[in-house]
């Protein structure tokens, strides 16, 4: 997962300024708890001013895309919620992993392909960001797979397993959504979701589950993800409903093909 | 056609020189020639679906082989330890000793993974090849006169190897095994009256305790066995008794059996059949993984798993509970009545009571007391195979059930709407079932009927000299047509006074239920039938 | 099996003896019906007619045998060519893999060579064996009926009526002090009562679940669900009841925006800012009730879907549960962690037969 992090850094366009600016602006407009201070501040007058450029472009791009649900000042509407100071985190998840913007209205807004290139997200969470306090992006030694896996694996199964599956192969929930599955996501997505509480999602603030244990919670993923299944193809991971459909289509039915050659006359 | 065998018994030649001798051994201090002489020219007739019960009985060895294998490796105990074998995400968790057993069998002992995917698959497969061998037997009707005892025996081996299976299900004492613990823990304690004291009396105190999987254990590995082994003998020294049933054929009556004999014929098939069912699953153990225990991390009460499922043959049990409507408990004489628990319950054992006496109730209808070695083709007895499909619908909406939130997922639906569907469909789904099983199989029927008594359809189309056309048809063979007039209908009862001149409630009911099942009938095409349909061409 | 003719054994598709008439009852008999044709003429294989064709099965048989002892030997060479090495989950898997193909092959090699075998090499003909009645020959059964008399009148069975009852009732009775040895199965307490008390009493702390840290009430943000245990529990041994009492103390703790809880009148001080705390365990059959939605306030069970509205005391609005989750009621100490004000109101979990008494 680190891994694919890293790639997704290398793949923006944006200059090292812009990440300076974001980072300033974070500092700037958020206090209390979700101010992640472990960073210097020390490029802040210099970035003052490609803030105030990054926030004008993003706000362009949020009239032009969102702002017909969620109005023209975040102030939200019948078709979307108001997103004063939901922070950048929760731009980053919603737009990076492609659910904002929805493609239709339903019961939950699918994954999929991202509708905008890092910088335009970038924009658009600075523009978001710039409304109120909201928790911004994590410090790159929490997205890193090394923390303690067992550990992680114990917070998933009391926190997260419910919902997505011990395996992480996602489940249902009611009235039509569902938890998405988590296998080979991206760290920075995992950690924004948990963070923000993207939809029916609740929260999980960094005193519920600091950010040492969301990392190992990354770290137990990520073992999840590159190991492969030990004992074999793993159905989906999806426990017994699909292991006895296999044993009732394809095991049973496969002998039932032999008896029927067992039987027959030989010519 | 000769069975006949020279008797005579030649002498041996140089490579059967040691065999001879030790069968002499052997017969001079066991008597083993006369078993040899019953039973090894006996006739097994060949049928693709007589072959279904082999499997169940080649899985079960299969899990004996495999289930031994674990036993020398797992430590049914739950005292706390801490993990401290091959698999990292679960370094330094405290669990039980019977989870990190289980842990260690899959991960530090070459071939422990096999085999417990072996002793699991097989398990799977076993109690699938029973079910599916039940309803082979019971469409054919082979469940008639002398074969109704069997028929029960088979039953109890079927709820056997459920208890198996949930007992073994519940060994590793992971997360998913322990909440299905919890699960009959709590449909326990909603039993009136006894319900909390069996629960406490079950876990050894209160839930979960250190005492459950231990005790499951025994019964997994040496109580339940010990019946299932018995009874399995039981079933098939019966077979042996009853002789196997066979599908009419030319030559072969009511009163023969015609097919292989034991000695060499199916003795290769069905010993060759034996290593091709435990071949599979092998190979299935080896490509496909089953309950991956490692995932679910040792039990512990507060986390679950989305997706937390029984094994397939607990589904249909797991989907009545998921069934019932909101509400369903009520107070009454200062106790609670848990209506969401004992309804299901109850609607399960009369399903499950109706199946084990079927084969009563059918003979009690019909009358009939002859012994019935015919299987019968399923649409020459519409009404039983309705009532079989009616069945099959019931338990298949209750085990569809048990998915319903896969089934949301998957085809993105409302796990509430799957729900309502699956509700309306246990009540109309087994009526439409019996409708539409009883149409096709009356359908079915009359075209049997049809091709007797017409023959094939040759899509040959001819004019006639004044003009019309016909299509030629080519009558049957008497082989071909003896096939599709061999069987028997009943007519329904009529009710008649007993000799005391009266006419009893039990006369009506049954009177009632024959005309339900005879009412309609189409009977088989009779020799001047068929004379007068070739004088009308 | 014991009572076959020895000589109608032989020969003919058709019973020498007569058939016992029973009632038939209402099957339709019709002197109309067709008549059996007989066993067809047998049909011959190409092994049976081509010589060479029959070789070529054998050779092929011979090959599928040797391909078995292929498998059987990969097997034992699998076994150490793919060793498992410690903290290798590829090894493991290898392992899996390559022994159990091993094995897969030196059985259907043996299956498939056998059913071969049968199939295009053995004598290939249908062959009739006569069937009887299932019941003893009249002889037999009258011989049997005549020493169940005898030993009846030998041993005065029927005659000696008092003798025999005063039998059944000491056999009827003999097991029965088995029902009594299993009272101790478990302890010696009245399981009812356990079932009405959890860890949770005046003043203990909520803490995380597994952690044990105790949870302040300004760390409870809104939309957040936290997992909580009582702030005792995280001292308990696994020997000393720890996941006894964790079966019933579990908490899901939940923070709404406070105008969004519909709270009963007399339940309105179980709350602490909008912050509400109900019992984990289902009140169907007590599986963990996680799935919490924050922006629908429904709690879901994952095991039988029952679902839970958290803005209204946890009622039940889907599924089959019957009662809501019983409420913990919480308030925050001097120092500002959250506590509970008692214990749980209520027996938490299913129901049970004893659970107004």
């Amino acid at each position: 997962m680190a891994k694919i992090s890293r790639k997704h850094r290398s793949t923006g366009r944006r200059s090292p300024l812009a990440t300076v600016a974001l980072l300033a602006i974070g500092l700037l407009t958020t206090g209390g708890a979700y101010a992640l201070a472990t960073t210097t501040a020390t490029a802040e007058s210099q970035a003052a001013a490609a803030n105030e450029q990054l926030i004008e472009e993003g706000k362009k791009l949020f009239a032009a895309n969102c702002a017909s649900c969620h109005g023209l000042n975040l102030e939200g509407s019948k078709e979307g919620p108001a997103l004063v100071g939901v922070g950048a985190l929760a731009v980053d998840f919603q737009v990076g992993t492609g659910r904002m913007p929805m493609a239709f209205q339903g019961p939950q807004a699918a994954r999929k392909a991202p509708q905008f290139t890092q910088d335009q997200i970038d924009a658009m969470a600075a523009y978001v960001a710039s409304s109120g306090p909201g928790p911004a992006l994590p410090d790159e030694r929490f997205l890193e797979a090394t923390g303690d896996a067992a550990k992680g694996a114990e917070l998933f199964r009391i926190n997260c397993a419910m919902c997505h599956n011990v395996a992480g192969a996602g489940g249902a929930l009611t009235e039509g959504k569902w938890a998405p599955q988590l296998k080979g996501l991206d760290a920075r997505y995992i950690y924004g979701a948990m963070v923000t509480g993207p939809q029916a999602m609740p929260v999980f603030n960094d005193l519920n589950i600091s950010p040492e244990e969301k990392r190992d919670i990354i770290t137990y993923l990520d073992y999840v993800s590159e190991n492969p299944s030990v004992g074999g193809f793993d159905l989906g991971s999806l426990g017994p409903v699909s292991e006895g459909l296999f044993i009732w289509i394809f095991g049973l039915g496969g002998l039932v093909a032999i008896t029927v050659w067992l039987t027959a006359r030989s010519n | 056609m000769s069975t006949a065998t020279t008797d005579t018994v030649t002498k041996p030649g140089p490579g059967m020189r040691f065999t001879s001798a030790a069968a002499n051994y052997i017969d001079e201090r066991t008597s083993a020639s006369g078993f040899v002489r019953e039973l090894g020219r006996k006739i097994f007739p060949d049928h693709w679906s007589f072959m279904l019960g082999e499997v169940a009985l080649y899985s079960f060895v299969a899990i004996l082989l495999s289930g031994t294998f674990l036993t020398f490796f797992f430590d049914p105990s739950m005292t706390a330890t801490h993990y401290q074998g091959s698999y990292v995400p679960l370094k330094g968790v405290e669990m039980s000793v019977a989870y990190a057993s289980t842990l260690d069998i899959s991960f530090d002992i070459r071939g422990g993974l096999l085999m417990r995917q072996v002793h699991h698959w097989a398990a799977l497969l076993f109690v699938a090849s029973i079910g599916l061998h039940m309803l082979r037997v019971f469409f054919t009707g082979a469940f008639r006169k002398p074969r109704e005892i069997n028929w029960v025996i088979g039953f109890v081996l079927f709820i056997l190897a459920m208890a198996e299976g949930f007992t073994g299900y519940s060994l590793p004492d992971d997360l998913l095994s322990g909440n299905g613990l919890r699960i009959i823990d709590g449909m326990v304690k909603g039993m009136p009256v006894i319900g909390v004291w069996i629960s406490y009396l079950l876990f050894g105190g209160e839930f979960p305790g250190h005492d459950i999987v231990p005790r499951l254990y025994v019964l997994h590995i040496m109580l339940l066995p010990a019946i299932l082994i018995a009874l399995i003998g039981v079933h098939m020294l019966l077979l042996i008794v009853n002789k196997h049933t066979q599908f009419a054929a030319p030559g072969r009556t009511n009163q023969n059996v015609v097919g292989s004999p034991i000695l060499p014929v199916f003795a290769a098939k069905a010993g060759g059949f034996f290593f091709i069912v435990f071949g599979a699953i092998v190979l299935i153990a080896s490509v496909f993984t089953i309950n991956p225990i490692w995932n679910y991390g040792p039990y512990d009460p507060s986390p679950v798993s989305a997706g937390t499922q029984p094994d397939w043959y607990i589904g249909f049990a797991d989907g009545a509970l998921r069934l019932v409507p909101p509400h369903w408990e009520f107070v009454f004489l200062g106790y609670t009545w848990s209506m969401n628990i004992l309804i299901p319950i109850l609607v399960i054992m009369v399903f499950l009571v109706l199946v084990t006496f079927y084969p009563f109730i059918e003979a009690w209808i019909t009358g009939d007391k002859r012994e019935h070695h015919m299987a019968e083709r399923p649409r020459n007895a519409p009404t039983r195979t309705a009532i079989g499909a009616a069945g099959v619908t019931f338990y298949g909406v209750m085990w569809a059930g048990a998915s319903s939130d896969l089934m949301a997922t998957h085809f993105m639906l409302t796990i509430e709407g799957v729900i309502v569907a699956l509700q309306i469909s246990l009540i109309l789904g087994p009526i439409a079932a019996y409708i539409i099983t009883k149409r096709v199989c009356l359908a079915l029927q009359k075209k049997d009927r049809e091709i007797a008594l017409h023959g094939f359809e040759t899509g040959r189309i001819v004019r006639l000299p004044g003009g019309e056309y016909i299509e030629v048809h080519e009558p049957l063979n008497e082989y071909d047509r003896w096939r599709l007039v061999a069987h028997e209908t009943y007519r329904p009862l009529m009710i008649r006074p007993n000799e005391r001149g009266r006419i009893t409630v039990g006369q009506r009911v049954r009177a009632g239920l024959s005309r339900w099942f005879f009412e309609d009938r189409i009977e088989p095409v009779t020799r001047s039938e068929l004379e007068r349909a070739h004088h009308h061409e | 099996m014991a009572e076959h003719h020895d000589s109608a054994a032989d020969g003919s598709a058709v019973e020498l003896s007569e058939p016992r008439t029973v009632t038939s009852g209402t099957a339709v008999i019709s002197a109309d019906r067709f008549e059996n044709p007989g066993l067809p003429v047998d049909h011959q294989r190409v092994t049976d007619l081509d010589p060479a064709q029959e070789r070529k099965a054998e050779r092929r048989i011979i090959w599928l045998f040797w391909l078995s002892l292929i498998g059987s030997v990969f097997a034992i060479a699998a076994y150490f060519i793919w060793p498992i090495e410690p903290g290798n989950m590829t090894s493991t898997r290898m392992n899996n893999l390559m022994l159990g193909i091993g094995i897969t092959l030196g059985l259907f090699g043996i299956g498939l060579g056998a059913v071969n075998w049968a199939k295009s090499l053995m004598h290939g003909h249908e062959e009739v064996e006569p069937r009887h009645d299932t019941r003893g020959t009249e002889a037999t059964r009258a011989r049997a009926v005549e020493i169940f008399q005898q030993a009846n009148a030998e041993s005065g069975f029927t005659r000696r009526r008092l003798l025999r009852n005063s039998l059944i009732g000491a056999l009827v009775v003999a097991p029965l002090p088995a029902v009594v040895l299993f009272r101790d199965l478990a302890p010696a307490d009245e399981p009812h009562e356990l079932l009405r008390h959890t860890m949770w009493e005046k003043g203990t702390r909520l803490a995380l679940d597994p952690s044990g840290a105790p949870i302040k009430a300004s760390d409870v943000t809104v939309g957040s669900v936290f997992h909580v245990i009582p702030e005792s529990l995280a001292k308990l041994g696994h020997g000393d009841g720890y996941l006894e009492e964790k079966a019933k103390a579990v908490v899901l703790m939940m923070r709404l925006r406070p105008e969004e809880l519909n709270e009963a009148e007399d339940r309105k001080d179980w709350s602490y800012d909008g912050i509400v705390a109900y019992s984990k365990i289902c009140t169907h059959v007590g599986c963990p009730v996680a799935l919490y939605e924050q922006q629908t306030h429904h709690l879901l069970c994952p095991c039988h879907q029952s679902e839970f509205d958290v803005a209204n005391h946890c009622e039940v609005i889907f599924g089959p549960a019957a009662r809501p989750l019983p409420q913990l009621p919480i308030t925050v100490d001097a120092e500002g962690y959250l506590v509970a004000q008692s214990d749980f109101h209520e027996p938490v979990g299913p129901s049970f037969w004893e659970r107004e008494r």
